[in-house]
């Protein structure tokens, strides 16, 4: 399998402090890749490092055989690769057609409105809403709004930051069942979760970061089954 | 026919701080700052155009088209140079900045321009080469209002009604929508923030030239302080509506306007800026937002 993504050795600081100390992992097309691990182990400054929010001080992020480097922010969509961010950040002052509009800056807009409908059918209750202010959707569907979003732009890599974060049990289901179904239908999933349980039983493989560090890695499964992932994330 | 009269004068000035309020609110919507240098940008308006006028012999709208693209040039200039370095210092310190600009913009007018007051040619003056007023008359005469107040009070209308459409209807308005409330994910969608922010100065001070050459055809008296006090007052009345609003900053305007030619032809004309910021406490004090601001709450 081709690698889409690598990311090499990076160390990623906020001021003085040294938030991820040396990360290396890869993900190839096709695949789930799941970061799991506790508050503050540099889940999201991971992602946030990719995608270009964040930039490492040493190490470098490699995306379809190109060095994001110095690459700003907002020139890494166009490339491919979307971050869903922790806690949505959806625009709540606009409507959730502006919103998914917004996910499509970098597309011509000629193909703007199949991609609507296609967000449209993956979750039928944005429809519903299209006209609503986001500020008034449910956390749930904010998180379908946010997903939505990002996928306007035609990522080859998605990457999720918590998509369960304070949604009801039902609700988490749910997501997970999209994820999966985006899956399937060829993106490529990079999955950051405090939820670990549910991601790994999605994952194709699994990277466990303890304090800025990768501690261990595998298949899904295998991660599952690790009597010492079992005690520290899943409840024993 | 008095009141009347007074009231047309006040929603004449009132359309000139609206002008004004629109740039400062745009700007602190989306850059979340509050350009201090916004009027003394419309002095730089005020002067460009008297010189094209006085000096360079152009026509009233060549001149106002100048102005407006020294204004948008200058804006862009002064936001790159003052502005962008600080996008991660404490507001406090781009606020005093503002400020520092604003002083660099007054004392730079005054070596070239210097002190003097320089009578301003108004674009439509009060009296036509035949010695007729320049006014539309009506109930035979008792009312009458200047050329340049319907002027002043169209323009205002037309550029409110531009912007609302600029930001609810176009790309480029709804990436500043997006900007003005999350810059981190805006970037995440592909949108160059910096250049969204740049666009915006660009805007806010095209507007200060129009109200630059407007205010100073209606109040003909330029120098380099001109556009401090309409400065302070329009960002009074962008506050007084609800900063961030562009709706709030033309209803601000306005009001304005109204109640300071209203305390002028009523109470006093020395207590008229002590009466249009007691009414801004009072505002405040039962609607912090401003009139038309919102809190939008957020869901965890």
């Amino acid at each position: 399998m081709a690698s889409i993504l690598r990311v090499d050795d990076i160390n990623v600081y906020y001021g003085s402090i040294h938030a991820i100390k040396g990360i290396s992992f890869e993900v190839n097309e096709g695949e789930i890749v799941t970061l799991i691990g506790a508050n503050g182990a540099g889940k999201s400054t991971t992602l946030n490092t990719i995608s270009g929010l964040l930039h490492s001080r040493t190490g470098s992020v490699t995306f379809m055989g190109e060095t994001l480097g110095k690459v700003p922010c907002h020139k890494i969509v166009s490339k491919g690769l979307a971050l869903v961010p922790e806690g949505r950040r959806v625009f709540l002052q606009m409507t959730v057609q502006e919103n998914l509009e917004m996910g499509a800056y970098t597309q011509s807009s000629k193909a703007i409105d199949q991609d609507l409908e296609h967000v449209y059918e993956l979750f039928p209750r944005l429809k519903e809403r299209m006209k609503q202010v986001a500020g008034t959707l449910s956390g749930g569907e904010q998180q379908m709004l946010a997903m939505g979003r990002a996928l306007m732009s035609h990522p080859k890599l998605l990457m999720l930051d918590e998509p369960s974060m304070g949604l009801a049990p039902i609700l988490v289901e749910q997501i997970f069942e999209i994820i999966q179904n985006l899956h399937k239908a060829g993106t490529t999933i990079l999955l950051v979760e405090q939820n670990a349980a549910a991601a790994l039983s999605v994952a194709d493989r699994g990277y466990v970061l303890e304090t800025g560090k990768i501690v261990t890695s595998g298949t899904g499964k295998e991660l599952l089954a690790s009597p010492a992932i079992k005690k520290a994330y899943l409840g024993g | 026919m008095e009141f009347l009269s007074y009231l047309i004068s006040g929603i004449s000035l009132g359309s000139v701080y609206a002008i004004i309020a629109l740039g400062y609110t745009m700007v602190y919507g989306i850059a979340k700052m509050l350009n201090f240098a916004h009027g003394d940008v419309i002095m730089v308006g005020g002067y460009i155009s008297f010189c094209a006028i006085s000096y360079l012999g152009l026509p009233g709208w060549l001149a106002l088209i100048l102005a407006m693209a020294v204004c948008t040039v200058l804006g862009i200039v002064i936001e790159g140079l003052a502005y962008k370095p600080l996008r991660s210092a404490p507001s406090l310190a781009v606020l005093i900045t503002a400020i520092g600009v604003s002083y660099f913009l007054q004392n730079t007018a005054l070596l070239i321009w210097k002190a003097a007051p320089k009578v301003y040619p108004s674009l439509i003056p009060t009296t036509n080469a035949q010695g007729e007023s320049n006014a539309l008359q009506l109930f035979n005469g008792q009312l009458s209002i200047s050329y340049i107040s319907l002027l002043t009070m169209a323009s205002c209308i037309v550029i409110m009604i531009a912007l609302t459409l600029f930001t609810s209807k176009t790309k480029m308005g709804k990436a500043m929508r997006a900007c003005s409330e999350d810059k981190g994910a805006a970037q995440l969608m592909g949108i160059n923030v910096n250049a969204t922010i740049s666009t915006t100065f660009a805007i806010g001070s095209a507007l200060a030239a129009i109200a630059g050459v407007l205010l100073c055809s209606s109040y003909p008296t330029l120098q380099p302080t001109t556009g401090s006090m309409p400065g302070i007052k329009a960002f009074t009345a962008a506050v007084f509506g609800g900063i961030g609003s562009i709706p709030g900053a033309f209803l601000g305007g306005l009001l304005l306007g109204i109640i300071e030619a209203m305390a002028k032809a009523y109470i006093s004309t020395n207590l008229a800026n002590t009466i249009v910021f007691a009414v801004l406490i009072v505002v405040l004090l039962v609607k912090p937002a401003g009139l038309l601001g919102k809190y939008v709450p957020e869901k965890v």
